[in-house]
């Protein structure tokens, strides 16, 4: 059966990976018995048994530690830490560890390791809210993948358990699809349309470091990671029917590798940039990707780039408070409507 | 010395590893002094019985994990001389190819999965790397080498109380040399013997005279059996000294001449040379042997270091 929602299409792209080879292991917290914070693994320790499903103690460092020597040694561990937030507590794990070790041993060894974490505000203040991908763009050695649809979802965690290298993996929470420990959660899915592309179930992969076309456009280049690539289609839906300004969006699908060429091209066809991420601004994605285009794409540009980003704060707790600051679809098209307009809509 | 009786090739074989360790590192801090050598190193003068004990009982494909003073383990676990001694001279000859130096030193060949200069970060590695031989019923043994200062990072918790719940084959081996850098282990720790920690985790501890090559030795074979026939994790604590500053020239001066001397009559070494002649009754003209041969064996790894190129690459390292 097809997937419509990511957190079956994460389950079917695990249990398939676990059927085609043997060294395929999972680790992490409350992911055997209990399936999963956000259901990811639910059923597959039925499938596969403890030895292959492991539920492990509330020990982030030991987790990665225990990927990267089995990741040496042979296996092909996908470790899931249960909020991104929580990766902070194996940094050095993964950032001196994981990122570095084949460099640094002069390419003796493979690191085949998967490190899966949901990101993203759903209510639950700082320490749960975060979108923490930037980090790891910074750590040359980590891959790093932020799907926003059930299709590639799949194919990019195929991809990712299949590569060589250690690949973080990030989930946005609001588009698992409603799945949460107590049943049903907060969710995005159901006001997405068939943009929300469905996996199919069968065999099939997402290749990184091709972005993907989410929509074509002339006027306004749109680079947009996990939810607000949806965001991003529901402004340009509005924008087009209110004002005729046509959007193009543009899901790099994984930030290393980055596909620049296929932003670069958009940029020179419409010459216009604006960036939407759910990461804070300093230092973030939107950062990095507007550097690129100052680099590689100044002549095409006939306005300033806009990025629509988490302002530096903490994520607040108060619901009104973090809508404020998560970017919604209106913070995109004002964004949109300045770079075309050079004023605000208000 | 302890009074077990080790027959003669086990004990010239432990004797050699120790005297190519010894002469490595005093030929690697004649060549610090005396012209310019790239980075930094720790050394392992002194602690020459841990390292060769433990590894006695481990197979060419068992594995260890080491620390940022690793040249012995490294030595200890078979790995080629001359491939650590050209790391050392950041050659691409290297074990590393010039990539990590003194603190990242391996060679997966012989089951050395890396030195470490994060203290304490290869404890859970190595808990890893025993989790993948447990799943794929090979037998192979896990070494996690770590010193007293790594004992009070979370990693060492994190790590042995997994390795305790998945009964894993891995064995924790403390090198508790007293200083972490420059502070005294009971300055910054609570207890006075680390493997008393074993009991918060279930698993055995024991504390060994780390200067005493035949007590480590027996403390390593109990646990690496243990871990090989699948009961699990052991501590293994081993008191010892390093005869060197923490790093390059540091001199060390927290600590008195006179503690150094009384730790250097217990020369590991020497202890076990006599052992050798006294009651193994070993020819003294073998044992000078052994000593010249690796004295040898390490002036050749220093010309082959000094013959070998520069690395010209390193992009092809980042990913796989």
């Amino acid at each position: 059966m097809q997937a419509k929602k990511i957190v079956e299409a994460l389950n079917q792209a695990l249990r398939e990976e676990m059927q085609r080879d043997e060294r395929v292991v999972l680790l992490g917290e409350d992911i055997a018995v209990f399936g999963g914070a956000y259901r990811v693994t639910e059923g597959l320790l039925d499938l596969f048994g403890e030895d292959r499903v492991k539920d492990t103690p509330i020990s982030e460092t030991a987790i990665i530690g225990a990927s990267i020597g089995a990741a040496m040694t042979g296996l092909r561990p996908v470790a899931e830490i249960q909020f991104n937030d929580f990766l902070t507590c194996a940094m050095d794990q993964i950032c001196n560890q994981a990122a570095k070790t084949r460099f640094m041993l002069g390419g003796q060894v493979t690191i085949p390791m998967v490190i899966r974490a949901p990101y993203g505000a759903t209510g639950r203040a700082a320490q749960h809210s975060q979108s923490l991908e930037a980090w790891f763009m910074h750590t040359p050695g980590l891959k790093v993948v932020m799907p926003s649809t059930p299709y590639d979802a799949k194919g990019l965690l195929k991809t990712a358990i299949r590569d060589d290298n250690p690949v973080m993996f990030f989930e946005h929470k609001l588009l698992y699809g409603a799945a949460s420990p107590g049943g049903t959660a907060k969710t995005a899915v159901d006001e997405l349309d068939e943009s929300f592309t469905p996996a199919p179930d069968e065999e099939y992969t997402v290749e990184f470091g091709k972005a993907d076309i989410k929509r074509s456009g002339k006027d306004v280049t749109i680079v947009a990671t996990g939810y607000m690539v949806h965001k991003s289609l529901m402004a340009a839906a509005r924008l087009s029917a209110d004002t005729g300004i046509d959007c193009e969006i543009i899901d790099p699908r994984s930030l290393v590798p980055l596909d620049t060429k296929t932003i670069i091209n958009s940029i020179e066809k419409t010459g216009r940039l604006v960036i939407a991420s759910e990461d804070v601004l300093s230092c973030g994605i939107s950062a990095e990707i507007s550097a690129i285009a100052a680099e590689q794409a100044f002549f095409y540009l006939d306005a300033p780039i806009k990025r629509v980003a988490v302002p530096d704060t903490p994520i607040p707790f108060a619901p009104i408070m973090e809508q404020a600051v998560i970017p919604q679809t209106d913070s995109i098209i004002n964004a949109v409507f300045e770079t075309v307009t050079g004023s605000s809509s208000g | 010395m302890s009074e077990e009786i080790l027959d003669k090739k086990t004990a010239l074989g432990l004797y050699r590893k120790m005297v190519q360790i010894r002469k490595f590192e005093e030929k690697l801090y004649y060549l610090f002094q005396t012209r310019p050598m790239p980075g930094s190193m720790h050394q392992y003068n002194g602690e020459e019985a841990v390292a060769v004990g433990i590894c006695a009982h481990l197979d060419r494909q068992d594995y260890i994990t080491s620390t940022h003073r690793g040249h012995g383990h490294c030595i200890a676990k078979g790995a080629d001389i001359k491939a650590i001694m050209a790391e050392m001279f950041a050659k691409s000859t290297g074990c590393c190819r010039g990539m990590g130096g003194s603190m990242h030193i391996a060679d997966f060949s012989v089951g050395m999965l890396g030195a470490n200069a994060i203290v304490g970060a290869g404890i859970p590695i190595a808990v890893g790397a025993a989790w993948s031989s447990q799943y794929r019923k090979t037998k192979q043994v896990a070494v996690a080498f770590f010193g007293d200062g790594a004992a009070n990072e979370g990693a060492f918790h994190e790590a042995l109380n997994l390795a305790a719940v998945w009964k894993l084959p891995v064995v924790f081996v403390c090198e508790n040399n007293l200083y972490g850098f420059s502070t005294h282990y009971r300055r910054v720790t609570a207890i006075d013997a680390i493997a008393d920690r074993a009991s918060a985790y279930g698993i055995p501890g024991v504390t060994v005279d780390g200067m005493d090559i035949i007590a480590v030795y027996n403390a390593a074979k109990i646990a690496v059996l243990r871990a090989r026939s699948g009961k699990g994790p052991t501590l293994i604590e081993c008191r010892t000294y390093r005869y060197m500053g923490h790093s390059r020239f540091e001199k060390a001066a927290y600590r008195t001449a006179k503690e150094l001397e009384e730790w250097k009559k217990r020369d590991p070494i020497a202890a076990f040379r006599r052992y050798l002649i006294g009651t193994l009754t070993v020819e003294k003209t073998k044992i000078d042997a052994i000593d010249r041969e690796s004295a040898e064996q390490v002036e050749k790894a220093v010309q082959f270091a000094e013959n070998s190129p520069d690395p010209d690459d390193y992009k092809k390292y980042i990913f796989a």
